[in-house]
């Protein structure tokens, strides 16, 4: 067993529990997997697609344009990555400003983004992905720590705090982002209801469409949060005192976030779908199909 | 500790068309303290068979010696723990139909804990743990001498009673596993499932919250779900166990507004976790009396 480098510990000293570290433990060098199914898949598939969404999201962000399909072309569509709209040429009643002036060099995204993110960073599904697939702590389960195997060159080996420590601490504010983000639903969905405003009347292009997928999936990971669980009622002794809260626990919170997992990814891929969409009709790829 | 993989692994070739079917081979761990290796066995297949009724056939025919913890070979002592082809398991619950057989079956002891012998782990770290869980602590009774529960209130604990302590959720755990140093202040997800049934529970009164981040440890928890994946219960230990205390930890230490909350309305702070501590069995452990000899004992 290497030697563990000190570093002091959070918190009061807790009462240890009383027991014998550094017995021999079985198996071959704990560096050799055992394994024979592709453990390495999901850690790398999940990654990939994490590193996609990141390349994706920084080249719309700094793109800071084709981000609504306006009355010029019979539409009223806004990226999700751009809304609420802080500039002052949206065609989106949704238009806080303008904060950012018209064809400025900073783009409104830039702030936006700070609070989707923030809540998926501190999501405990992603947490899991990215501890797995970029910190390998582990890799995968029962395959060893990246950090568990390899020493510093001075012979000493990290000690592991997990959450205990900043940066990682700050998991905890992961309801705080929640709050911000339910504004963020709340806006998408107006962005949607949006989608159905054609000249002269009530109308539904595909985009419309893509908007409302779009707003439903944000909303089934947004009341999947399990930090959303806790709030609406599982946090309690005893539900049965609390009605209301127990059907939203029962019915709505748990039944999301057992597929909680299923919406992250799903609602992760309708925002870029929903931005590129309106990214390719605005800059003239190909006109938006109206369907009635 | 002198570590032999043992041998390499091979590919086992296809029998001849009409032959029996090919044998299975089984790298079964052997050894202690003083170290070990994989010994390779060969065995006929039967069909139906699960890896413990194998490595009693090997004990039984080939291996006297071989050590192995078992009893109800039924999923439901948790006591066959080990690990087969590199996962986490009950050899009494693994089929070796769902095993690839064109190459050996390994078996090893579970890696978290200190190995005895063979496949045996000395597993009293989590009867240290157990030790220092604060008790159940029901309230005040109703008026006429009993305790009421609603049906609905205790539903959400039922889960976690399905808990046979097979330890293989604490095995997996990469906190303990590969990093043995912060055993002294982790409880382990098998304590944290335990915990949170009686945070849940809806006559207890006693407050762990505190206790369960400073002495148990549960910021050191990744939520990275191995114990879920390999929970022989199907208990969703990460979704409805840990999750739900992390949350609870949250509210009465990192969430100002919980904080403003309490302020305003009067509601009690969170325990201090040295009042928990009191609660622990370990805090009301008596010191072994000495034994009283008994006609015939040698002194």
């Amino acid at each position: 067993m290497s030697v563990i480098e000190e570093v002091p510990l959070p918190g009061p000293r807790p009462q240890p529990i009383p027991v014998r570290i550094g017995a021999p433990r079985a198996g071959p060098p704990r560096a050799v997997v055992l394994r024979k199914d592709p453990w390495w898949a999901q850690p790398l598939i999940t990654g990939l697609g994490l590193a996609a969404f990141v390349v994706y999201a920084t080249w719309a962000a700094f793109r800071n344009g084709h981000y609504f399909v306006g009355l010029d072309q019979a539409r009223n569509y806004l990226s999700p990555f751009y809304s609420p709209c802080l500039a002052s040429n949206c065609p989106s009643a949704v238009r806080w400003g303008p904060i950012t002036p018209a064809n400025s060099g900073f783009s409104p995204a830039l702030i936006i983004l700070v609070f989707p993110l923030a809540f998926r960073l501190t999501c405990y599904y992603y947490r899991k992905t990215y501890y797995r697939a970029f910190w390998l702590s582990p890799p995968a389960c029962a395959v060893a720590d990246a950090g568990s195997t390899s020493a510093k060159p001075n012979g000493l080996r990290k000690r592991y705090t997990g959450e205990t420590r900043f940066p990682l601490v700050l998991q905890n504010i992961h309801r705080y982002t929640w709050y911000f983000t339910f504004i963020f639903a709340v806006l998408l969905t107006y962005d949607a209801i949006e989608g159905f405003r054609f000249p002269g009347g009530v109308g539904m292009g595909v985009g419309t469409l893509i908007l409302v997928a779009n707003a439903v999936l944000i909303w089934a990971y947004q009341l999947g949060c399990h930090a959303c669980r806790h709030m609406s009622g599982g946090s309690l002794k005893k539900l049965s005192k609390a009605p209301a809260r127990r059907w939203i626990w029962t019915n709505l919170t748990t039944p999301l976030n057992k597929h909680h997992q299923l919406f992250a990814w799903l609602s992760l891929m309708s925002i870029v779908v929903s931005d590129l969409y309106i990214y390719l009709v605005s800059s003239g790829a190909f006109s938006d199909p109206r369907i009635f | 500790m002198a570590i032999d993989t043992g041998p390499a692994p091979t590919t086992v070739p296809e029998p001849p068309p009409g032959a029996p079917p090919k044998d299975l081979v089984m790298h079964l761990w052997r050894g202690d303290a003083s170290g070990g290796r994989f010994q390779e066995y060969r065995v006929a297949p039967q069909e139906g068979e699960v890896v413990l009724d194998v490595v009693h056939r090997i004990q039984a025919t080939q291996a006297p010696d071989l050590a192995v913890r078992w009893n109800c070979k039924a999923g439901k002592c948790g006591s066959c723990s080990a690990e087969i082809n590199g996962r986490p398991a009950l050899m009494c619950m693994t089929r070796m139909s769902t095993l690839p057989t064109d190459q050996p079956v390994t078996v090893s002891p579970m890696r978290a804990f200190p190995i005895m012998r063979d496949l045996v782990t000395d597993v009293s770290y989590n009867f240290e743990v157990a030790k220092l869980i604060p008790a159940f602590k029901p309230g005040p009774r109703d008026p006429d001498g009993l305790r009421r529960m609603a049906q609905v209130d205790i539903d959400r604990g039922q889960e976690f009673h399905k808990c046979i302590e097979c330890f293989l959720c604490q095995n997996v755990c990469h906190v303990i596993r590969d990093h043995e140093e912060n055993k002294p202040r982790y409880a382990g997800p098998r304590f944290f499932v335990r915990l949170a049934e009686l945070e849940m529970h809806p006559l207890d009164t006693l407050d762990r919250r505190n206790y369960i981040r400073e002495d148990m440890g549960i910021g050191l928890c990744n939520i990275t779900k191995c114990c879920t994946e390999v929970c022989p219960e199907d208990i969703h230990i990460t979704d409805n166990a840990i999750i739900p205390l992390k949350e609870r930890i949250v509210d009465a230490h990192y969430d100002p507004v919980a904080w403003l909350g309490r302020k305003i309305t009067g509601r009690p702070v969170p325990l201090a976790a040295a009042e928990a501590r009191k609660h622990t069995g370990a805090a009301h452990a008596q010191p072994a009396a000495p034994a009283t000899p008994e006609p015939g004992d040698i002194a």
